[in-house]
């Protein structure tokens, strides 16, 4: 018997604003003049945010932090396509996505200081906490999804994000197999900013696109520019739409590159080269949606440095806002170990208060 | 009152909860259509459809994972592990996340979910399904880790933990399920968790178990206390983490005598951590070296030889009484 072709798969590539600030005027997004604005000002906010935090961390005034230079369209853009219901579910490189949503730059420093009290952004505006362990969330997102199906919130979908390394865990091949069956409405995005600290994207997988996994599950997938802040837009308002016509999950690979380092730990010299860095400078998402504004007359010289200037006193507000507090006690660990207090955790915070109360009286 | 096994108590306690909160969900592999491999959730999907009784794709890090999801969104998953033995992919998920959520953003999100599994040796089972594991999960802060001993105590805990707000790992000793049955009161009980019972008071010895050690326990403790003409306290432990461990030690600062009795190989275990407590809290009432009655450190051999590994009535009670003698 002949072979049968039993399917056909194909993945495509989106691209709308190009690497000079040109647009597809065919495919152009129709955002109004003001999410416009407020997407490029949060895109920049994201790229000073992590200037000042790398300063910060130079002088020992923050902890280690990971920052997402580069990436600013990949994950900022996405919140931008999404309504308030809509979830955010992340890792600690998506900070365009988080102050998108309103969580105030203080809070986001605290936690890159060590605090908890960095972590506590209100419930009610569905982003959760910021996931270290690499993938797990992603299933954290189709446990939420389900829910919101369940309950009959067909309005609310849920915005993912993980690196390409991620893509290697079982956790995100689990999650996509889920959302899948479940018929979620899930977007997953993929940074995939070539390096998942200095292991390169061709060493994570051999196939040809990341978005391609989506095949394997039975979901649209496609690869997007994910320095092209319109087509990110455009890609996760499809995915969206999707989700919540009932029409379940998507994967989005954003193409894109770590600009800086993993986190304030790691030297890229060792692994990379800077003139592999210097081209992807010239893709910067942030140059092209500046060239695009301009080009619309939403922007020019004068009011880009007034945005500038209202940026940088945001965060020098927000700097001060969060060196200021520190009268955090130092027992709250043991407030959230469990909802119940248990006699023997209660002991031990008492043990615990008089070491340090020790410790104080011997200076 | 009606006469239930473990295994109807806990679908019992199921089914109440479910009928009570519609945001109560089940979850897992073959717990849907099959009601289980060993028939907890039987009848669930019937009653209250595909929606709430799921059958998901085999992949336990995944029912972890989307249950800490449902949880944070309102929902109260029970998530089913088919074994303990096959639980521990999903450590991850809950050590990397269910167990800190609470922690991790100071009490703003938590993860009201229950994570059950049938444990424990006995059952003549194949490799991976015989595992008491008990400490493991206990290691673990933000975590309450649950083990009944009867259909009775099964039901009310049971519906303790689906109203906990944190993550219980709900161990259910499968030698018991169906190895004897209960009176199981009609209207509701619910047993707070984190609280050891005294099965019986005493005044010579006191002697701590639980989960499927429980049974053979209270045979020795009758055999030495007949034998004897003494009275043992007995304690069940019930939840493992957070320990009561005030409940052991007032009882062995009024017997002086106390032996503990783990299905777990010897060391890291929880009858490690009840002696440490004692030392801590009534070492100066000790008359004798706290006993202990174990498994070994080994890996947990295949079922031929399992019982002889397994601490039995005959080795309690020898125990016991080496400790009285001390």
């Amino acid at each position: 018997m002949p072979l049968k072709k039993i399917g056909d798969f194909s993945i495509s590539y989106l691209q709308i604003l190009n690497e000079k600030g040109v647009v597809d005027a065919k495919l152009e997004p129709k955002l109004s003049d003001d999410e416009l604005h407020k997407l490029y000002r949060t895109m920049l906010l994201a790229r000073e945010t992590d200037a000042r935090m790398l300063k910060l961390q130079r002088q020992g005034r923050l902890g280690t932090f990971g920052p997402g230079t580069g990436q600013e369209a990949a994950f900022t853009a996405p919140i931008s396509a999404a309504s308030d219901e809509d979830w955010i579910v992340g890792t600690f490189r998506e900070p365009g996505a988080r102050l998108f949503r309103g969580e105030p730059l203080s809070q986001y420093l605290a936690y890159f200081n060590g605090y908890e009290e960095g972590n506590t952004f209100d419930p009610a505006k569905r982003v959760l906490p910021m996931s270290v362990i690499v993938a797990s969330q992603t299933l954290h997102a189709v446990g939420l999804a389900y829910a919101m199906q369940y309950k009959g919130e067909k309005d609310s979908a849920v915005i993912t994000f993980l690196g390409d390394g991620a893509t290697s865990e079982g956790d995100f091949h689990e999650a996509l197999n889920f959302a899948s069956v479940w018929q979620a409405p899930v977007v997953f995005i993929v940074q995939n900013n070539q390096w998942a600290i200095s292991t390169p994207r061709k060493m994570q997988t051999r196939a040809k696109t990341i978005a391609q996994r989506a095949v394997a599950y039975d979901m649209p997938g496609i690869q997007v520019d994910g320095n092209d802040p319109l087509a990110m837009y455009q890609a996760t308002k499809e995915a969206l739409d999707r989700a919540h016509a009932g029409e379940g999950p998507t994967l989005i690979e954003a193409v894109t590159y770590r600009l800086m380092m993993h986190t304030t730990a790691d030297d890229p010299k060792k692994y990379r080269s800077e003139d592999e860095e210097k081209e992807w400078w010239k893709k910067d998402p942030l140059t092209r949606f500046r060239v695009y504004l301009e080009n619309k007359g939403l922007l020019d010289e004068k009011s880009h440095a007034a945005l500038a200037t209202e940026i940088k006193a945001y965060i020098d507000d927000e700097v001060k806002k969060f060196e200021a507090a520190t009268d955090w006690p130092p027992d709250i660990s043991f407030d959230h170990v469990l909802g119940t207090r248990h006699p023997s955790i209660e002991r031990q915070r008492t043990a615990f208060l008089a070491n340090l109360n020790k410790e104080a009286a011997n200076g | 009152m009606a006469k239930l096994n473990m295994v109807q108590a806990i679908n019992l306690a199921l089914t109440e909860e479910m009928a009570n909160d519609e945001n109560v969900i089940v979850l897992g592999e073959d717990v849907g259509v099959d009601g289980g491999v060993f028939r907890v959730t039987d009848g669930l999907h019937d009653k209250f459809g595909e929606k709430r009784v799921i059958d998901t794709p085999l992949a336990e890090s995944a029912i972890v994972g989307a249950s800490i999801g449902m949880a944070m969104a309102g929902l109260r998953p029970v998530a089913e592990m088919q074994f303990s033995g096959f639980s521990y992919l999903s450590i991850p998920q809950l050590e990397g996340n269910a167990s800190r959520m609470r922690a991790r953003t100071m009490g703003k999100w938590t993860c009201p979910l229950v994570l059950r599994m049938p444990y424990g040796g006995a059952v003549r089972a194949l490799e991976h399904h015989s595992e008491s594991r008990e400490a493991m999960y206990a290691t673990i802060p933000g975590v309450t880790v649950v083990i009944p001993s009867g259909p009775r105590n099964a039901r009310a805990l049971m519906l303790a933990a689906i109203r906990d707000p944190d993550p219980v790992v709900f161990m259910e000793p499968k030698r018991s399920y169906r190895a004897f049955r209960e009176e199981v009161p009609e209207e509701e009980e619910v047993r707070e968790l984190g609280k050891a019972q005294v099965v019986q008071a005493g005044t010579d010895l006191t002697v701590v178990a639980w989960g499927a050690m429980m049974r053979p326990t209270l045979k020795a403790v009758d055999l030495i206390q007949k034998k004897r003409n003494i009275t043992i306290e007995l304690i069940d432990l019930l939840t493992i983490a957070p320990m009561d461990a005030d409940t052991i030690v007032e009882s062995v600062k009024k017997t002086g005598r106390c032996v503990v009795v783990q299905e777990a190989p010897r060391s890291f275990g929880a009858s490690s951590e009840i002696v440490a407590r004692i030392n801590d809290d009534a070492l100066l009432y000790l008359e004798a070296p706290v006993g202990r009655v174990t498994n070994y450190d080994v890996v947990t051999p295949y079922f031929g030889r399992e019982m002889m590994y397994l601490p039995d009535e005959q080795r309690i009670a020898r125990s016991l009484e080496e400790t009285l003698d001390f």
